[in-house]
């Protein structure tokens, strides 16, 4: 896939990244980079420092220590040209409640004309971004009236309407259905094949995660515990697995959290003879994600805000 | 990276801004509760003039609504130029105005000429319907020359000496009940500062109470601006005192203009989507 044309300078390089509120740390040493055109999603669960990190990457928050380059520049300096090549979409936008859906959108790209270069024509076109993010029906509405759906479309459209380089996005899909998901997905596509637009978004939803990104940053604890494609994700984080057996007319199951099960396994056959329908099991990227986000939730009473999609994970001592 | 200039780059933003003004402006007046806010000061001000039949500006023999009037334009410009900028701002910073201002290449340039815009025209409509009013009723306004060009300095010193102070409270104001002091207090100020009653059949330390504020020095030159000479009878020493008037909203703008970009940008830089999803979750769990 890797046939689009990259300038050798990254988008994105965070070095060691830390940050501190009072005694509390809620980013230890993250550490990672982006080249242009590539799409990475920073999952994680709720607490684990997402939000934190893409606003310092946006300029809008103080780091307490680390190296950051957004575009070549530190977002703690940045000007208003480099701001330009920068899109932002927040979780929560409820600005501007009585302007009409275009209306907004012509403003807000005027202020991108200046920064136009030979390269990247700026900005872009209001109509056909309206076109884009499906709200040409809703053009002139006042967006009071807009569906939470359509609402989040007009943010998107707000935050790549200065044809930015890299874009920003947090919990960007929450709130849509999963035809506006998919659509969503599609624009992410567009803007990475064709625009070789750089582009990071949070989420606590691993499959979304599987589905839109180049890689997968997994944050825990403030800090990266795992860094790859889905594939290469797996094999980081899955360590543990399970072994079950039936022996006696009962059903077995032993669950090997660390290392590789086949120790287990091999003094088991040794120790007991009459084991049959052996099954060794490694745990699945979903299985082990969902340990990490139960863990999370469980360890910080964190404030009841939205929940992860739930994954059943049943165990079951019975035999098929 | 881009052969336009830094110049007009910022012309660019302060263009928009005008735009932002206009459209919030044709907003504004399809909103009922600004609409109110416009029809309210005739309403009051009708009410006034029932109130004040047969009474007359002491020392003279002119009725006391002849001096009302101007008095009733010196609230729409203290309340447009201080509550409007505070209650507006805290607003805007809650629901992610200022942080979308924030995120556009020089939009919180435009986000405030868009503002000044708004605020300055806004309120110079509101004047319509008083002077409209105030031609119908009353004898002895004087609406000439002179009295519109004194009336235009008195409005543009206004607006200068209360809008930064606006904008800075409404920096300050952690919470839109919080901003709704500023027009509570706008309104307790009318009594000492000589708005319904000539200022001088008030004892002495409220007179210095009233004085100390622009409310009562943009009431004075609107006065200056509309009255008959002969009505400076009921004032503070029997003169307009139009230097001091212009020194004391001079001093006000200055400390505005000192504090508000100071303030704006501390705030400014505390915006973040996490300072706004706080907002969003106080509004969910403690209703404001």
């Amino acid at each position: 896939m890797d046939n689009r044309p990259k300038t050798p300078e990254f988008a994105l390089d965070v070095r060691d990244l830390r940050m501190r509120y009072g005694s509390k740390d809620v980013l230890t040493g993250v550490t990672f980079a982006a080249q242009r055109g590539e799409v990475l999603a920073l999952l994680g669960p709720n607490g684990a420092g997402k939000t934190t990190t893409i606003e310092i990457l946006e300029g809008f928050r103080a780091r307490s220590a680390g190296n950051v380059s957004v575009l070549g520049c530190d977002p703690a300096h940045g000007d208003e040209a480099w701001r330009a090549r920068i899109g932002v979409v927040l979780q929560s936008w409820r600005d501007h409640r009585f302007w009409r859906v275009r209306e907004l959108l012509a403003y807000s790209a005027r202020f991108y004309a200046p920064f136009a270069t030979a390269k990247v024509t700026r900005p872009w076109n209001v109509d056909e971004l309206l076109d884009l993010v499906g709200l040409t029906k809703s053009a002139n509405a006042k967006i009071v009236t807009l569906s939470g759906g359509q609402r989040r479309r007009l943010d998107v459209a707000l935050g790549i309407v200065g044809r930015p380089e890299i874009v920003f996005f947090d919990e960007p899909t929450a709130g849509f259905d999963p035809h506006a998901r998919r659509d969503f997905h599609d624009l992410i596509h567009r803007l990475a094949d064709f625009d070789n637009t750089t582009i990071l978004l949070t989420t606590h939803d691993l499959d979304e995660a599987e589905k839109i990104a180049d890689r997968i940053l997994v944050l825990d604890e403030g800090r990266i515990v795992a860094d790859g494609s889905a594939d290469q994700l797996a094999r980081q984080l899955t360590t543990s697995a399970e072994v079950r057996w039936s022996a006696d007319g009962q059903r077995h199951v032993h669950a090997v959290r660390e290392g590789d099960p086949a120790e287990f396994v091999r003094d088991l056959l040794i120790k007991n003879p009459h084991v049959t329908d052996l099954e060794v099991r490694r745990a699945s990227l979903e299985d082990t994600y969902m340990a990490l986000v139960h863990r999370a939730e469980s360890g910080t009473a964190h404030s009841a805000s939205e929940q992860p999609r739930a994954i059943s994970t049943q165990k079951t001592e019975n035999p098929k | 990276m881009t052969a336009t200039t830094a110049p007009d780059i910022r012309w660019t933003a302060v263009r928009a801004g005008f735009s932002r003004g206009w459209i919030e402006t044709r907003q504004s007046f399809t909103e009922i509760a600004n609409l109110i806010g416009y029809i309210a000061p005739v309403a009051a001000y009708l009410a006034v003039l029932l109130m004040l039949r047969g009474r007359t500006v002491p020392g003279t023999d002119f009725a006391l609504g002849t001096m009302v009037l101007p008095s009733l334009l010196s609230m729409a410009i203290i309340l447009g130029g201080l509550s409007g900028p505070t209650t507006g701002l805290v607003a805007d910073r809650e629901d992610g105005t200022l942080l979308r201002a924030k995120a556009t290449p020089h939009g919180m340039l435009g986000y405030l000429i868009g503002k000044i815009v708004m605020f300055a025209s806004t309120t110079m409509l509101g004047f319509i319907p008083i002077l409209v009013v105030g031609n119908v009723l009353i004898d002895n306004l004087v609406l000439d020359l002179r009295a519109a060009s004194l009336l235009a300095l008195v409005f543009v010193a206004g607006m200068v000496s209360t809008v930064p102070l606006g904008v800075a409270l409404g920096c300050i104001m952690k919470s839109t009940v919080q901003a709704m002091l500023v027009p509570l207090a706008c309104a307790l100020l009318v009594y000492p500062s000589g708005i319904f009653y000539p200022i001088t059949a008030l004892p002495t330390w409220l007179q210095w109470v009233g004085q100390t504020f622009p409310l009562y020095w943009v009431g004075l030159g609107a006065r200056a601006a509309m009255l008959p000479p002969e009505m400076v009878a009921a004032e503070i020493g029997q003169s307009w005192r139009t230097v001091e008037m212009f020194a004391v909203l001079g001093a006000w703008a200055a400390l505005g203009l000192l504090l508000a970009p100071i303030l704006l940008r501390r705030m400014a830089r505390r915006q973040s989507g996490s300072a706004l999803a706080e907002v969003r979750e106080r509004y969910l769990t403690k209703g404001y």
